[in-house]
């Protein structure tokens, strides 16, 4: 028996199919994970986001230890309510999680990191944050459900507590709103609009089923991975772990390496990377010929052999779809290694898809 | 629960097979197969003219989640696939015992489809498996 979420009953009454995620009873998906994929590129889709992990810092010392732990910059966060996506490194440049910090006040920060690392996370932010004045306080109380699509805002803002409604429709993407108990971001993980909302435990199945109500459509942990995959979005534990520099990983993005003198934890092992020259690019790639690639197949580029992070089917281009890190040396084609056949494969630039519409030529 | 029709044969791993009038079989994955395996988005059928054996993967089958083998119920040569899988592979989500055959097959051992298990034995089969 896993971790329950407080939606653990609602997604077994929707005849959700359970599945273990992290040491988490989730649901895979409802009945057809292509459908709910579907539903959240043209309408809204919603998803219980519970198990991840909601960490408050506070105290005068939340920013100059955030300088110090992430690799993207604390300091690119001036207005409140502003979101920033980064990733936490070890000394060697490893990845030991990636999340979303939100800017609430100068003395109060919000992380969300992934569920299935929590203990690892918890420990080294615990260990980090010493020689700071902040306090870690780990939210396993509040549930979080993520409202997703073309129509997720406008069908969730009228559900809101009533003092939220208003800042939440004025939200610009990447920001969040507050009062004390809810909390609304205008992200997501999917490519489309919509919103984050974190919420006491209590109030869950209660705003749940209102938003059923309202026309959303229940999504599971399937099409959160086919949505999250054409729209570019990495996911840890595949993509990328402790054995990866961001480098390597597609997230050059998400690395400041302005302000020089900003000394975050692995900067030194991933300055001397970037130095050497990469070995290893990440790309991603769509299958010409027919079939399904899948996780840690092989990508051959000439002589030189890469690896599939994350394969699948792309419901919206009607194709399979991967990211992968190849040999540095890639040009705009490669085979991939379907049960032992080659297979053509186009290399793009991800994302495939955003708001509802492909990226790709 | 998943529907198992009665005229049918089945197989061990969840393949399913009908006589038709002339002695041909037709051959599919069942309805708790296809539930087992979710949305499906790619069928890889086998060529006409292939001949098997009993437990020879013939067809590769790949829902959203992962790539399985259909394993080939009896001996005999495939004389027909069907086509309309290329295009459409979630008509056996759909309709597992109709539409959503996969091929037909000439068999040359008439007495193997005795081996297979009627629909009774099938319920008790994949009850077993879901504990």
């Amino acid at each position: 028996m896993g971790n329950k979420t407080p939606l653990y009953a609602a997604h077994v009454e929707f005849d959700g199919k359970m599945v273990d995620f992290g040491g988490w009873d989730m649901p895979l998906h409802y009945g057809s994970q292509v459908d709910e994929h579907h539903v959240v590129r043209q309408d809204a889709g919603m998803f219980d986001v519970s198990h991840m992990t909601v960490v408050d810092l506070r105290g005068a010392g939340a920013k100059a230890f955030l300088s110090n732990l992430l690799a993207n910059d604390i300091a690119r966060l001036k207005d409140a309510g502003k979101a920033m996506y980064s990733c936490m490194l070890q000394d060697d440049g490893g990845v030991i999680d990636d999340l979303i910090v939100y800017y609430m006040t100068d003395d109060w920060y919000r992380m969300v990191v992934n569920a299935a690392t929590r203990v690892k996370d918890m420990a080294w932010i615990n260990k980090q944050s010493a020689a700071f004045d902040v306090e870690v306080t780990e939210r396993p109380e509040l549930a979080m459900i993520a409202v997703q699509g073309p129509s997720a805002r406008e069908r969730a803002v009228p559900l809101l507590p009533e003092d939220l409604r208003e800042p939440s429709s004025a939200l610009k993407p990447f920001f969040a709103a507050e009062n004390g108990e809810w909390f609304v971001g205008r992200t997501g993980y999917t490519g489309e609009d919509g919103f984050e909302v974190v919420m006491p435990e209590a109030s869950a199945a209660s705003f749940w089923k209102a938003l059923f109500d309202a026309g959303v459509k229940p999504c599971g942990l399937g099409a959160r991975d086919t949505l999250r995959l054409e729209a570019g979005m990495n996911l840890y534990g595949s993509d990328m772990d402790e054995t990866i520099s961001p480098l390597e990983a597609g997230l050059n993005w998400t690395v400041a390496w302005e302000p020089a003198e900003r000394d975050f934890i692995g900067r030194k092992a991933i300055e001397a990377q970037k130095a050497e020259g990469k070995a290893r690019k990440f790309v991603g790639l769509i299958l010409q010929g027919r079939g399904v690639i899948r996780n840690h197949q092989a990508v051959n580029v000439g002589d030189e052999t890469g690896e599939v992070t994350s394969g699948g089917f792309s419901p919206t281009l009607q194709a399979s779809i991967a990211f992968a890190r190849v040999p540095a040396t890639i040009g705009d084609e490669c085979t991939v290694d379907i049960r032992g056949k080659g297979v053509p494969a186009k290399v793009v630039r991800p994302p495939f898809v955003r708001n509802g519409k492909s990226c790709i030529d | 629960m998943s529907d198992i029709p009665a005229d049918l044969r089945y197989t061990k791993s969840h393949e399913w097979v009908r006589t038709e009038e002339d002695g041909s079989l037709t051959i599919g994955i069942t309805a708790h197969a296809q539930e087992l395996l979710g949305d499906l988005v790619f069928v890889e059928t086998p060529e006409i003219g292939a001949v098997f054996a009993p437990g020879d993967d013939c067809t590769v089958v790949e829902s959203v989640k992962a790539a399985s083998d259909v394993y080939c119920p009896v001996s005999g040569e495939v004389t027909e696939i069907n086509e309309a899988l290329e295009d459409s592979p979630q008509i056996i989500n759909e309709d597992a015992y109709g539409a959503g055959w996969l091929f037909k097959l000439q068999p040359s051992d008439a007495p193997e489809m005795d081996e297979l298990m009627d629909a009774d034995a099938y319920q008790a089969h994949v009850d077993e498996e879901d504990h």
